[in-house]
């Protein structure tokens, strides 16, 4: 091979669309699964939890008014734009979670996939979950799915590709905009995974991903007033419980996650979807 | 303006077959509970109705054995078909009783006879009757080909409906195959005690209801008791997120139905006469003890006169008084402490400078009454603006355009009810579309239907009742 340098790359949040360092101005180091030094990750602040709580509030009415189609073709195009960073993807989630090429491979292959399925969700959600209310009275009654709003989410630690689309893909499905903690140890496919959405049509702000620490970052997403729903994947079990107390405070939805880590290769349902959904009922007297 | 005077046409209390004491009904039995027994008073007189015997936190430990017991050797075994047939038992039952219920009702709450008649009693059996229908179907519910029951469900109720509120929570429980300790609130325990009955009547299997009657200690010791699957609460946003607190960390499923301040938006071409009937109804029904009532008026600027000067008018014509009298249009505050709070919330509506206008209609100088009041040029941060008052008091506000209306009407931490007043059918949906809240009623206010998921946005709480998605609270997915 050559005597190249190759180009070193300064990794950085993703915030309202844009790249921005942490506010703090803090990074902490990143090494692959050996202990070997790969990258500096921007360490994400309270401010910047603030600052990505605002983008997705100012970009949630603008989603969630997306037709459902429209939101389909975006999350597709997502899916399209993933698939051509395949061999990236392979590289980053082999080297983070130690695994061999193949099975990095099928890791990222299956994220692909899943993010396929929840964008063929967003036209279909209304007709599964929503209802004409057939009520005895004159009245024409009828019950629509609609996003919660702001949700906060702690990544898995674990998996760090996979385990992340499964977590935010339903989020963006529903109509809803997102802001995300990376996994701690493994952010590098999350930090791909921004440019990724930076690229695909993906409005800015609908998306918000924080490289940093669950444990510190977590109870400002749980205790802020402009979050409407909490998913704790990440978090320590020994933390959910002050989590889940810190919600309570401004009624949150908080997801019921498992103890461990779940096996993220198996067959999704539509528990996460339902979750950041909201019944909406209208009626309208009938008559002439 | 013509006054006609109504002879009175007053129900007979005799129908209420109200007992001198009343207890807790643990096991298919009615028990001596350990607790102090409180006394249950008619808000329209003061006068005591009834002595109720009372749970204590051990009572709620036997009670919660009960209904693990009932749970495991009966209800979730029972195939669904006959599970149904139990709760058509029930519908039937409360519809035979229906008028005995709803004097009594109206005797323990307060509230006119006409609304427990007509509205309360009858909805209850509706919820009975619906949900009957859906315990041999689960498996068509959408949750999957063998949705779970969750066990035994906690469900603590307000005073505003009690046996609506009842039925909201029991119906679902135990069709979905769930069993259930159901604390009544402090002040209204009778009817949920009489529907004790009823389950006795159904011959309900021992275990599958009980009922506690008690006050937010009992409530607290349901909330923490390590053997129940399922909280469901009715009740003010303060004790919803208490408990919401208190389940964090548990394997608890929680639903909640908490409070409101919901807009009720009257737009310029809206059929004027109509709208002035669903602003009264949307706050002056059940002496505006609702949690989705209209109790901001927004109506656009350049028809605020008008409908002002026609709901004073309308407003005036409203009788308070007797309950149990059939004339009556608003019956009495449930207790002296939440009169003390619409007071408090009126007067502070004063001192900010709002203009306030009361009914000259007259009002008894016994029991716990409060003239309907309406408060004019009312701004957003006043707390009558932003506080749920739970009274028949209305605040209105104006706005210019439906996007004003829209950002004011979602300007709340909470997210019940809306109401739309618009002939303009595109407006209707656009308006639906944008408001955050649960039941958006467009042209009409306060329907309620079994068939209708209803429920909150934001801090109104969590979880849906009725319909399809109420089914989800009480099922395991």
């Amino acid at each position: 091979m050559s005597d190249r340098i190759s180009v070193a790359k300064t990794y950085k949040l993703y915030i309202g669309g844009k790249f921005p360092r942490s506010e703090s101005g803090r990074v902490y180091p990143v090494t692959d699964a050996k202990g070997k030094f790969l990258a500096n990750a921007a360490h994400a602040s309270r401010k910047d939890v603030r600052d990505a709580v605002v983008a997705a509030r100012k970009a949630f009415p603008g989603w969630a008014a997306a037709t459902a189609y429209n939101r389909g073709q975006v999350l597709y195009r997502v899916a399209e734009v993933l698939e051509g960073r395949r061999d990236q993807f392979v590289a980053e989630v082999s080297s983070s979670e130690g695994l061999a090429a193949k099975k990095a491979e099928s890791v990222v292959d299956a994220a692909i996939d899943r993010w396929v399925w929840y964008a063929g969700w967003t036209d279909k959600i209304a007709t599964v979950l929503g209802a004409a209310n057939p009520v005895a009275g004159p009245y024409f009654s009828f019950t629509v799915p609609e996003p919660t709003g702001v949700v906060g989410v702690l990544a898995p630690q674990g998996s760090s590709l996979l385990g992340l689309v499964e977590v935010l893909a339903p989020v963006l499905a529903t109509g809803s905009t997102a802001v995300v903690v990376s996994s701690a140890e493994r952010p590098l496919p999350a930090i791909t995974l921004s440019e990724v959405l930076a690229t695909s049509d993906v409005p800015g702000g609908v998306a918000n991903i924080l490289t940093g620490r669950a444990a510190e970052l977590g109870p400002w997403l749980a205790s802020h007033g402009d979050v409407n729903a909490l998913d704790p994947t990440g978090a320590a079990p020994a933390d959910r419980v002050e989590l889940a107390r810190e919600a309570a405070n401004t009624v949150k939805r908080v997801l019921t996650v498992p103890e461990s880590e779940p096996d993220w290769t198996a067959a999704p349902d539509l528990t996460r979807l339902r979750r950041y959904l909201e019944a909406k009922t209208v009626w309208h007297p009938l008559g002439v | 303006m013509p006054v006609f005077e109504y002879a009175p046409a007053p129900e007979s209390r005799a129908i209420a077959n109200l007992k001198d004491s009343y207890k807790p009904f643990v096991n298919g039995e009615f028990v001596d509970g350990s607790g102090e027994p409180l006394k249950t008073i008619n808000p329209a007189t003061e006068e005591v109705l009834a002595e109720v015997g009372t749970a204590s936190k051990s009572d709620v430990d036997v009670a919660v054995k009960a209904a693990r017991k009932a749970y495991n050797g009966v209800w979730s075994k029972m195939p669904g078909t006959e599970r149904a047939k139990y709760l058509f038992r029930i519908a039937r039952l409360i519809q035979e009783r229906s008028r005995e219920l709803a004097v009594l009702e109206s005797l323990d709450n307060g509230k006119p006879i006409k609304e427990s008649r007509d509205s309360d009693v009858p909805t209850a059996a509706a919820h009975f009757f619906y949900h009957a229908g859906w315990a041999d179907k689960l498996e068509y519910a959408g949750y999957g080909p063998n949705p779970r029951p969750l066990g035994v469900a906690g469900q603590i109720i307000p005073w505003n409906f009690p046996l609506l509120m009842l039925a909201w929570k029991i119906a679902p429980a135990l069709a979905t195959g769930n069993t259930v300790v159901l604390k009544p609130a402090e002040t209204t325990p009778l009817t949920a005690l009489v529907f004790a009955e009823i389950c006795q009547q159904a011959e309900l299997p021992p275990g599958v209801v009980n009922i506690l009657p008690g006050a937010g200690d009992i409530g607290a010791s349901i909330v923490a008791h390590a053997d129940i699957d399922k909280i469901a609460f009715t009740g003010s946003t303060e004790v919803g997120k208490a408990i919401q607190r208190q389940v964090a960390g548990t394997p608890k499923k929680l639903t909640l139905e908490l409070g409101g301040k919901a807009a009720n938006i009257v737009f310029e071409d809206a059929p004027l006469d109509q709208a002035v009937e669903g602003i009264v109804n949307g706050i002056f029904f059940n002496q505006g003890h609702v949690c989705c009532a209209g109790s901001r008026l927004l109506v656009q600027e350049s028809i605020a006169e008008e409908v002002l000067e026609k709901l004073h008018h309308r407003v005036s014509t409203l009788r308070i008084g007797d309950p149990l009298d059939k004339n009556t249009d608003i019956g009495a505050i449930n207790s002296a402490e939440q009169l003390a709070k619409i007071r408090g919330l009126v007067e502070s509506g004063d001192a900010e400078g709002a203009e306030r206008w009361t009914s000259p209609c007259p009002v008894p100088d016994r029991g716990f009454f409060f003239a309907p009041t309406v408060f004019a040029n009312v701004h957003q941060s006043m707390r009558i603006a932003r506080e749920e008052i739970f009274g028949p008091v209305l605040s209105v506000l104006t706005f210019r355009t439906p996007d004003e209306a829209v950002a004011k009407a979602n300007n709340t931490p909470y997210g019940l009810s809306a109401g739309i007043w618009t002939e303009k059918g595109s407006r209707i949906l656009w308006m639906a579309n944008q408001l955050r809240a649960g039941v958006v009623w467009a042209n009409t206010f306060n329907r309620f239907d079994p068939a209708a998921p209803f429920g909150g946005y934001q801090e109104s709480g969590f979880g849906r009742e009725g319909g399809r998605t109420g089914l989800e609270a009480y099922l395991n997915v």
